[in-house]
């Protein structure tokens, strides 16, 4: 190759970025890594590119608490990805305070998202000093108790209704040589399930009063102890899931060896993916069957500040893309989750979502401890549950003590 | 260089050996902003209450005494000191048995040798996920034995709150032993023929040649193993996330894994901070000894 045409083939490798500017790049990272959850996330990515531009994913596999850091780190050391996935709330309060991520006011006064995201709770968790900086994309409750029917045929006692009845039906499906209750050994899975069992069985202002007010006597008082003595019961009937992983938990239930598990509707993906049918083949019980309440906890993109002009336009398209109406349904019907607008048509939604979405249009609604709490607490709530249900002797009395500790320490 | 052959008067004490000197300069500055450097502003952040991002916002001890009352970081330590003095013991016996085996003059020596090795050429996750498996219930050793008929057979040590670190320090001294035999074995080769001569012509019997004359003439061989051992001891991490990830529950929780988990999944530098300099003092409180030993007192007795 002579001189002549090797530059030419240089000037040709750079040149190329620039003649296909518009359409540009985008990379975007998230922990959507599951069967159901990378059918969903391939929606985005499907409808991003329907723009023009490109969707580069970034998909960090394991849980959000290993993605996290590495996104942090990403953010703070000056490599920014084009856009990112958080849980709305206060995982990304600092990045915003330091400056490293982008306000999206202009796109959502643009786009009206003030009067279309539903309830106006999620838009407050993205808003901070009055700006708007995230999009939230769903909502996902962890108010869920998921069972296996073909586990309790088996069994021989009929589905439960509610948490009692579960309850009641564990030493029968034991017999059976099923595990009542997978719980993974994972420690944020274990964390999540003691404070479902606050909202459905101490109430939503009990709820309240501990996580939002912090107000660590109603933590150490009764109403809680009988929460525990609730979480007492769910660590026996969790003995023998030894699987880590929250999938491999819900794999659990859809092939029928465990009786139930108590997880966030993202679980939903998941039955699906494996072809069962909500009501046939498996039965959901949201607010456990006793409490029908469901926190609007959920996932939210944020757009770090870029300096490439391009990309920055791209960043409103996809910001703007992600809320879209159609988007909403098809990413929501195959993640499980409820789509942040009220206007959008769900009539493909099974009985699990519908079941979420009139308990929604009722407002039963709270916030979720990703939004109350912050990471420093949600992990020491982490340690102290992990602890509690692998080490059966820890009382329930002596948990709620360091529980009530944390909460005083809270922030 | 330059003063040195101009050769009037006395050369400039600081410009000899001048281009050696300037070689060195960029390892020096390494060694100071970044090891230096960055320990002392991570001691200094132990004391501030950043969150996810440094901030100077001092507040005394509070990290430090949240630490000492965190019961995981407790059993972190509890654990670290129970795995770190078996592993100590168990390498060095298991490793100068080996090694004193294997100088017995045997047959294929080297593929012994290359045998015992090759566990240490894996990384602590590969050593990990195998023994993961291997003391898995359902598909490791406890199902081989019970499929060969003992079945009331229990051996499931990740899956038991109270064992759960002996089955981390079975993993350790699988992928361990075997650089201690080398370090060993090469002590060994480097003890003259003669010594052991003189012992048989004495009529000493072997064991007593190898605990009153071998081992106090390796005690260099023997220092530098302890100190490779031990501070692979204080840092380790990846074996514990790979075997067990903590669990069961937090049982077989480590020091250094508490540091990554509150730095980076709490948000919280500085309880991070003040759990890696307790860290640093561990560190420190093994090598200062040493060092004085090697570097200081030696060259006196030299």
């Amino acid at each position: 190759m002579n001189l002549r045409s090797f530059a030419a083939a240089l000037a040709v490798t750079v040149a190329l970025p620039f003649g296909a500017a518009n359409a540009t790049d985008l990379e975007v990272t998230h922990w959507w890594t599951s069967g159901g959850e990378a059918a969903a996330v391939a929606e985005l990515a499907k409808a991003f590119d329907a723009t023009g531009n490109h969707w580069v994913d970034g998909a960090i596999a394991g849980a959000g608490s290993t993605a996290r850091p590495i996104m942090v780190s990403r953010l703070t050391g000056g490599d920014p990805m084009g856009a990112t996935q958080f849980n709305h709330g206060r995982q990304a309060e600092e990045l915003v305070e330091a400056g490293l991520m982008r306000d999206l006011t202009d796109v959502a006064t643009k786009e009206n998202w003030k009067d279309i995201i539903r309830p106006a709770s999620l838009l407050d968790s993205c808003t901070i000093d009055g700006k708007i900086y995230c999009a939230p994309v769903n909502i996902h409750s962890w108010q869920w108790l998921w069972l296996s029917n073909a586990a309790f045929k088996k069994a021989g006692v009929d589905v439960p209704k509610n948490w009692d009845e579960f309850v009641a039906a564990a030493p029968a499906l034991e017999k059976a040589g099923i595990v009542p209750l997978a719980v993974g050994g994972q420690a944020w899975q274990s964390a999540g399930a003691f404070d479902v069992l606050i909202v459905a069985l101490a109430g939503k202002d009990t709820f309240l009063k501990v996580f939002g007010d912090k107000d660590e006597e109603v933590a150490a008082g009764p109403e809680i102890a009988k929460v525990f003595k609730a979480a007492d019961d769910a660590r026996r009937m969790s003995k023998g899931t030894n699987v880590q992983d929250w999938n491999q938990a819900t794999n659990m239930v859809i092939t029928g060896k465990a009786g139930g598990q108590i997880m966030g509707d993202w679980a939903q993906g998941e039955f699906q993916l494996a072809g069962q049918k909500a009501g046939v083949d498996y039965t959901c019980l949201p607010g456990l069957g006793v409490n029908e309440v469901i926190a609007t906890g959920g996932d939210a993109f944020y757009f770090p500040v870029l300096k490439d002009e391009e990309k920055s336009k791209a960043q409103e398209v996809l910001a703007s893309t992600l809320l879209n109406p159609a988007t909403q349904v098809a990413f929501n019907l195959k993640k499980g989750s409820l789509p942040v607008r009220g206007d959008v048509d769900l009539a493909a939604a099974n009985d699990c979502m519908k079941k979420g979405l009139d308990i929604l249009a009722k407002g039963n609604v709270i916030q979720w401890t990703d939004q109350l709490l912050s990471a420093d607490s949600q992990k020491q709530k982490e340690d102290l549950f992990s602890e509690f249900f692998a080490n059966p002797s820890m009382t329930p009395e002596e948990a709620q003590k360091r529980f009530a500790d944390i909460i005083a320490s809270a922030d | 260089m330059a003063g040195h052959t101009r050769g009037s008067g006395r050369p400039n004490q600081w410009l000899r050996n001048l281009n050696a000197k300037l070689a060195s300069i960029p390892m020096i500055l390494t060694a100071v902003v970044i090891f230096l450097g960055g320990t002392i502003w991570t001691v200094v952040y132990s004391f501030t209450n950043s969150k996810l991002l440094p901030r100077l916002s001092f507040v005394g001890l509070d990290q430090y005494e949240r630490l000492w009352a965190a019961p995981r970081w407790l059993m972190s330590v509890q654990n670290l000191a129970i795995y770190g003095l078996l592993s100590l013991i168990f390498s060095l016996a298991i490793g100068f048995l080996l090694a004193a085996l294997m100088d017995q003059k045997i047959r294929f020596e080297n593929t012994f040798r290359t045998i015992m090795l090759y566990p240490f050429a894996l990384s602590f996750i590969v050593t990990g996920l195998v023994w993961q498996w291997l003391l898995n219930p359902e598909y490791g050793i406890q199902s081989v034995v019970r499929s060969l008929g003992w079945t009331s057979f229990a051996f499931d040590p990740l899956y038991n709150a109270n064992i759960v670190i002996y089955g981390i320090l079975i993993a350790a001294l699988w992928q361990g032993t075997g650089l201690v035999m080398c370090l060993m074995l090469a002590g060994l080769r480097g003890i003259d023929e003669d010594i052991w001569k003189a012992a048989r012509v004495d009529g000493i019997p072997m064991w007593k040649t190898y605990v009153f004359v071998i081992i106090p003439m390796m005690r260099g061989v023997f220092i530098t193993t302890l100190v490779i051992i031990a501070s692979g001891i204080v840092k380790v991490y990846d074996l514990v996330v790979a075997q067990t990830s903590g669990g069961p529950g937090i049982a077989s929780e480590v020091p250094a894994k508490y540091v990554y988990d509150y730095m980076f999944q709490a948000q919280n530098l500085g309880q991070g901070f003040a759990a890696s300099t307790m860290m640093l003092i561990t560190v420190a409180i093994i090598i200062v000894p040493w060092a004085y030993l090697e570097f200081g007192g030696g060259r006196k007795r030299a």
